[in-house]
């Protein structure tokens, strides 16, 4: 399986979550599966999806999951330091880690040979790490997302991509209909 | 130990109902930060370094919080991507407290390297800049903040070793 099998398991999860998605071919193939109000798209800046992630879910009460990756975490390992010690039991971060820079032409990642997203997040004191294979995938965000408790999901799948068109919204589109629909959950709409 | 000018950066802060603040420490902004970690007003999540905290601060601000950010200026040498492509892109207001190492007063030569190019990058950014070199200025947090929100740009607020020498 290959991340965008992965993202097609995990549509029925996630729908309706608010979702940061990575930079970027994972946000172009979500983008087409599944667009909706509760997608965060980032357009640039490689590395920040974590990031983006734990403000939004401490900022507010709703469940967040960003959909990051391993080249992306890698750019900005200290994130796992900052997750682990601000603890939001309504985040979930699932790495896809396909050993691979898939954007760019799947170059091999580091993660992808000697080191170990997962033992990188235990040792940095994440407290609920799980790795797991892509079918497991959808199983273990379904998990963590009904535990109430911040994961961190490391999910080791192939290296691959699809044939996907670059996302048009303008950037204040996408941020201005995520933010009403942040909105939106939190009154209880 | 903090004094009554990092009590006022502090309130202005408040008073402007900055909800979130990241932060990268500096010498001359210790005073500030012991101040806002005595607050319980405004949640304080510290970054290990300032691309990361603005991602962070990107999600506060799409979650509701006003956010700011906390560094130095050799920290421009990190975010110009991240202004660029997310605070600026996605058009979010976020005002940059800045402590301005390498200005008169300061005594590690090395910072000046950084201080000769603070000003022409944020220039080239396009990125509004008050520089506050007397404690005086500081009177002027207040109309910037709301200068900030009403933009929707980062803002840089540069404070160098005049401005917190002559708080003293
Ligand atoms: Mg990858």
């Amino acid at each position: 399986m290959i991340r965008y099998d992965i993202l097609k398991t995990l549509l029925p999860i996630i729908s309706d979550t608010l979702v940061v998605c990575n930079i970027g071919l994972p946000s172009q193939e979500l983008h087409k599966l599944d667009d909706q109000p509760s997608n965060f798209y980032m357009l640039g800046t490689m590395g920040l999806c974590s990031s983006i992630g734990l403000g939004l879910a401490l900022s507010q009460p709703q469940k967040v999951v960003a959909i990051d990756g391993d080249g992306s975490v890698l750019t900005n390992l200290a994130t796992l330091s900052t997750i682990a010690n601000n603890v939001a039991d309504n985040f979930v971060l699932l790495i896809i880690d396909n050993g691979s820079y898939g954007s760019t032409g799947d170059q091999p990642t580091y993660a992808g040979r000697k080191t170990s997203l997962t033992a990188v997040a235990e040792a940095c004191g994440c407290e609920n790490v799980v790795e797991c294979s892509a079918e497991e995938t959808a199983g273990a965000v379904k998990a963590a997302l009904a535990s109430d408790q911040m994961t961190v999901i490391v999910s080791k799948c192939e290296s691959g991509n699809v044939a996907v068109d670059v996302i048009e919204m303008n950037p204040v589109v996408i941020g201005d209909r995520f933010m009403n629909e942040v909105r939106r959950q939190n009154s209880g709409g | 130990m903090a004094n009554a000018i990092d009590r006022k950066i502090v309130d202005d802060l408040i008073k402007n109902e900055i909800g979130f603040i990241t932060t990268v420490p500096c010498k001359q902004l210790a005073g500030v930060i012991e101040v806002l970690d005595q607050s319980n007003q405004v949640m304080h999540v510290p970054s290990n370094k300032e691309d990361e905290g603005m991602g962070l601060c990107a999600g506060a601000y799409m979650g509701g919080k006003r956010p700011c950010i906390i560094m130095q200026n050799t920290a421009l040498g990190v975010v110009v991507n991240t202004l660029a492509t997310l605070i600026q892109f996605y058009q979010i207001p976020l005002p940059m407290l800045i402590s301005y190492r390498g200005e008169v007063g300061e005594k590690v030569a090395c910072q000046v390297e950084m201080a000769v190019h603070t000003k022409a990058l944020l220039n080239q950014l396009a990125i509004p800049t008050y520089h506050f070199s007397h404690a005086d200025q500081v009177g002027e947090l207040d109309g910037i903040l709301k200068h900030t929100q009403m933009a929707k740009k980062p803002t840089a607020i540069l404070t160098d070793a005049r401005f917190w020498g002559s708080a003293q």
